[in-house]
């Protein structure tokens, strides 16, 4: 076992998923490749919504592999860290939307 | 003026402005110990060794490394400080071949070749030969650079020259870092002089095409959805228009090369260019249908063999015996800066190569 939980080097061997269950990974690979391709949305839009789900995800791989894509479709990087606010503003707005929960338990608790 | 960012490595004695040397670099490591196929070896399994010329279509020139601009991912190393420049009497010899050539494109390229004092001499008379679609590489802040210059896009009209010249971005940002405080915003005013006297205009004849290539580590994205952004922005913000936009791919040699190992992005770059080798490419690869001819009159398969000096592995070696039947029954040389052409879509100087 490696000393570090995330290598780099481990992106390159991501397409060997399908060494130890070929039909669900080349179903995933598949079906990944076509959600990329160019739609009703644009594969730069997709690719932004790519970057900023990577910074929400927190995944190394891919913060790696979307940085880089969006840079060969020439997207700048004001429009990159917008993304990635995007991003963060929904994760903390949705970390902060559930204080309604609580304001509801508390309300419901107190006298 | 655009602010100069630095001298070549030439003028800096680095040692990569040795073509030996950047062969040894491309050569070894991770090509040498076999982590990485050589281009060789891959377009062995591709069966497509050895590479051999088709139809001759594309006649480049290459009229002097000297260069306003000195920008960081050049192949050509070019700037103020080099000296290598075609001579009027090499000119004449290129002219005869341009007149008896079978290609049907002339490509004239630097450097910036507009600063060949012999440049403007050189486009009428060649311009007199019937080349079908005559091309000039111009940087566009040449056009700003001096009184003497100004006029270039009316002496490009009328010659009919198809003008073809690097953009890297539609922003401010991305280019100067590439090419240079200041050279925006004059690619910009030159753009708009071209604009003005016809070029690049929806229905016009006058060829306008852009040049982009990435500003970085990585490789070009797709041309046509580039081109859709280019055009868009640079209407919206400039009123801008262009015909084309080529998106090519920097290939591993000289200052992109020095910029690659200095930010330790080498091995990566490789390994990018080799993942992305398409077998579709190499079919229609430019050293397939072009010679390189460089400022002292030898022969190249492109002009980044020329830079690395690689000459035609021919009995034919320089215009004094040029003859293009022997020079046709070549083999083309290669190195492992060839996977920059066969990479995804492919990569030359029309930009991709399969569609």
């Amino acid at each position: 076992m490696a000393k570090n939980y995330y290598d780099p080097a481990d992106l390159k061997k991501f397409g060997n998923i399908t060494q130890w269950s070929e039909e669900l990974g080349n179903k995933f690979f598949e079906y990944y490749g076509k959600v990329f391709e160019e739609g009703a949305l644009t594969a730069r839009e997709k690719t932004l919504i790519a970057l900023a789900v990577s910074h929400t995800e927190q995944c190394p791989y891919c913060i790696d592999a979307y940085t880089k894509d969006a840079l060969q479709r020439g997207v700048t990087k004001e429009q990159m860290m917008e993304a990635v606010h995007v991003g963060a503003a929904i994760k903390s707005g949705a970390t902060l939307v559930h204080g309604t929960m609580m304001m509801n338990k508390v309300n419901k608790l107190e006298m | 003026m655009a602010k100069l960012k630095q001298q070549s490595l030439h003028k800096r004695e680095n040692q990569l402005a040795n073509s030996n040397r950047q062969l040894e670099i491309l050569n070894g490591g991770i090509f040498e110990n076999g982590e990485l196929p050589t281009f060789a070896k891959k377009i062995t399994q591709t069966n497509q060794f050895p590479l051999r010329p088709k139809k001759l279509e594309i006649l480049q020139i290459n009229v002097g490394y000297m260069c306003n601009q000195v920008c960081e991912h050049c192949h050509v190393d070019a700037g103020p400080d080099r000296k290598e420049i075609m001579t009027w009497e090499t000119m004449q010899k290129c002219l005869e071949i341009i007149k008896n050539t079978g290609a049907h494109t002339l490509d004239l390229t630097g450097g910036a070749p507009e600063m060949n004092p012999n440049f403007r001499r050189f486009v009428e008379k060649a311009s007199l030969a019937g080349i079908k679609d005559f091309i000039v590489r111009s940087n566009l802040t040449i056009i700003r650079a001096n009184k003497k210059y100004h006029d270039l896009p009316q002496f490009f009209k009328k010659y009919n020259v198809h003008v073809v010249s690097s953009m890297p971005h539609w922003t401010r940002g991305k280019t100067d870092k590439q090419r240079g405080e200041g050279v925006f915003d004059m690619s910009i005013t030159a753009l708009q002089q071209l604009n003005a006297v016809g070029y690049g205009m929806p229905d016009s004849g006058l060829k306008l095409d852009l040049v982009y290539n990435p500003n970085g580590a990585y490789l070009p994205g797709d041309q046509y959805s580039m081109e859709k952004e280019f055009k868009s922005a640079l209407k919206a913000d400039f009123n801008i228009q262009f015909h084309n936009l080529f998106a090519i791919t920097n290939l591993p040699i000289s200052r992109f090369l020095d910029y690659l190992i200095a930010s330790e992005n080498y091995e990566d770059y490789m390994y990018q260019l080799v993942e992305a080798y398409n077998p579709k490419a190499v079919k229609s690869v430019m050293c397939s249908n072009t010679i390189s001819i460089s400022w002292d009159g030898y022969l190249y398969d492109c002009d980044f063999n020329q830079m690395l000096g690689l000459k035609v592995a021919s009995k034919v070696t320089h215009i004094n015996q040029y003859n293009e039947s022997i020079l046709n029954n070549r083999d083309i040389v290669i190195s492992q800066h060839c996977y920059g052409c066969t990479a995804g879509a492919g990569s030359s100087c029309q930009g991709v190569v399969t569609t």
